[in-house]
């Protein structure tokens, strides 16, 4: 673990260089137990895959002490410390008009579209972290049978609310911005809603499963969730 | 009272200090990017620091206000005018109802700060009054402002004149220092690639916005690769993609990103490299954390001291 200043306001405290639970469970672990614990002079956090951004007021508190305060909460910082995580199903149109390379990823893997549904939708998500855009989770919990190079030429607009994988990772796009990965589906769930009083729908360490719709369902609670009747289901 | 949007200009958003405490879901601060020059507007204007303002990018808006208020403009040298006449920066105007104020394009700088006594009066989101166009939150519904606009104002206090005198010079210099800390990824850059960010000079890029600013100059050299494992990015960050070239991040910046980062520009040293006209040249110097809080205590109190100087 190594403290990484970043300017004058923040440091960056550093698991390692790897995505992978383990290190990753470490840093969402350490953000909580700061929160908890509040050392003097934290403004704010931004975990993410493999280190732990420290937001910092240098009136209230010196680069050292504040170092010092959070080297003394690293040991404890395992899943042992972490709530139990929420799990929220999000409903998954997987056709072949909202998901872009449905077909495409299909083909390149060797599978029947319906074998890839299956696959990706059988699966237990883990969000890593939000960043990027508002509300975009990186998530990892992909069958090794449908992992892909990302695509070779990103698309320049890539539609909010899109799901796709590369390699390792699973993402759902929470604005409309370029990308690369390949898209299976669409949710008809926002994922940022600026107009929400509680805006981002997902939180670091959720566990996400998708729920295979047909269209006319996607249609039907798009325009439920368009009319804030839309209740998504989080345990 | 009301102020209406005649002319908008290119890039004029409603900020207050922003929104602090959401990046971890990937919501970035917002607020103005010139924070000393926001702040002693809104003190001109006997707000409290923190009251929502107008900040606008090169050319200002021309608007109208219909009771009398009080005004101050600051920031960039840029041409302010009441009903066509030319009227002072850096002090507060006293207008009469039906007044039209414009602020032109800036001779030096780049953001123009225009406060209203009182404050304009946006719905809070998020607890702030910042916009953030990209993500389409917080100001007036949104976004940008637009010819037809009208903000409201809730009465101020009754207009006190005050003045900065002198006013503190804002953009202009040929070249801009700016002051770093190294890191957080500076052992991904070569000796060779450290010398060239701190030893040359970068011009900014029209590219730039409040999210980041894009500058040109020498290639900064990677020691191996300029791809890692996403991790946070902090206000002022140095991002150094494959072609070699700085982008730094701002206070609209994404949360968290993949390219190395070099260094990363201290707190106080952003209002400065925000007011950098496209063409203008940036140079980078080096301090260490403990002379970075140093140096922000003295900015701090030189701000005190200019607070003070146009209360007394």
């Amino acid at each position: 673990m190594r403290f990484l200043p970043a300017g004058d306001l923040a440091v960056s405290v550093e698991f390692g260089e790897e995505i992978s639970v383990e290190v990753n469970t470490r840093v969402r672990a350490l953000e909580f137990l700061i929160r908890e614990k509040g050392p003097a002079g934290v403004l704010e956090m931004v975990p993410t895959f493999r280190s732990l951004l420290v937001y910092y007021d240098p009136r209230q508190v010196g680069y050292d002490a504040l170092c010092a305060a959070v080297a003394e909460l690293v040991p404890q910082a395992s899943t042992a410390v972490l709530p139990p995580a929420r799990t929220v199903e999000l409903p998954c149109c997987y056709d072949s008009e909202l998901g872009l390379d449905l077909e495409a990823a299909a083909l390149r893997l060797e599978l029947p579209v319906a074998e890839l549904v299956r696959l990706h939708s059988g699966a237990e998500y883990l969000v890593y972290f939000i960043g990027f855009t508002p509300g975009l989770p990186y998530m990892t919990g992909m069958p090794e049978r449908i992992r892909l190079p990302r695509l070779e030429t990103p698309r320049t607009q890539v539609p909010a609310q899109s799901v796709g994988i590369g390699g390792s990772q699973c993402c759902i796009y929470s604005v409309d911005s370029p990308g690369g990965y390949w898209i299976l589906g669409k949710t008809p769930l926002r994922l940022y809603d600026p107009e929400a009083p509680d805006p981002i729908l997902l939180r670091p360490g959720d566990r996400v499963s998708f729920r295979p719709i047909d269209r006319a369902e996607y249609e039907r609670i798009a325009a439920q969730v368009e009319a804030r009747t839309w209740r998504p289901v989080i345990a | 009272m009301t102020v209406r949007i005649l002319d908008a200009g290119p890039l004029t958003t409603v900020q207050d200090l922003g929104r602090p405490g959401h990046l971890r879901y990937g919501i970035p601060p917002s607020g103005p990017l010139d924070r000393e020059s926001f702040r002693l507007a809104n003190r001109l204007v006997g707000n409290a620091d923190g009251a929502a303002a107008l900040e606008c990018t090169y050319m200002g808006p021309r608007f109208q206000v219909d009771r009398p208020c009080a005004i101050a403009v600051t920031g960039a040298a840029a041409p302010v005018t009441v009903n066509g006449v030319e009227a002072p920066r850096w002090t507060t105007l006293v207008l009469r109802a039906g007044d039209t104020v414009r602020v032109g394009a800036p001779r030096a700088g780049v953001l123009s700060y225009v406060a209203f006594s009182g404050g304009l009066d946006v719905p809070l989101v998020l607890g702030s009054r910042s916009t953030y166009a990209r993500g389409r939150l917080g100001g007036l519904e949104g976004r940008a402002l637009r010819p037809g606009d009208v903000l409201r104002v809730p009465d101020g206090p009754p207009p006190v004149v005050r003045a900065l005198a002198p006013p503190p010079p804002v953009g202009g210099e040929a070249e801009t220092r700016v002051r770093v800390v190294l890191g957080p990824q500076a052992d991904r850059f070569t000796d060779e690639g450290l010398r060239t960010l701190l030893g040359s000079a970068y011009e900014m890029t029209r590219e730039s916005d409040r999210m980041g600013a894009r500058l040109h100059g020498p290639r900064i050299a990677h020691a191996r690769g300029h791809d890692i494992v996403s991790d946070g990015i902090a206000l002022g960050s140095i991002q150094v993609p494959g072609d070699g070239q700085p982008i730094v991040l701002l206070v609209d910046r994404q949360s968290t990103g993949g390219y190395t980062k070099v260094a990363t520009v201290c707190s106080f040293d952003i209002g400065r490299l925000g007011q950098v006209k496209p063409g203008r040249k940036v140079v980078f110097t080096a301090v260490s954390v403990a002379e970075a809080h140093r140096l922000l205590r003295e900015s701090d109190a030189l701000l005190d001291g200019l607070l003070r100087e146009e209360t007394a």
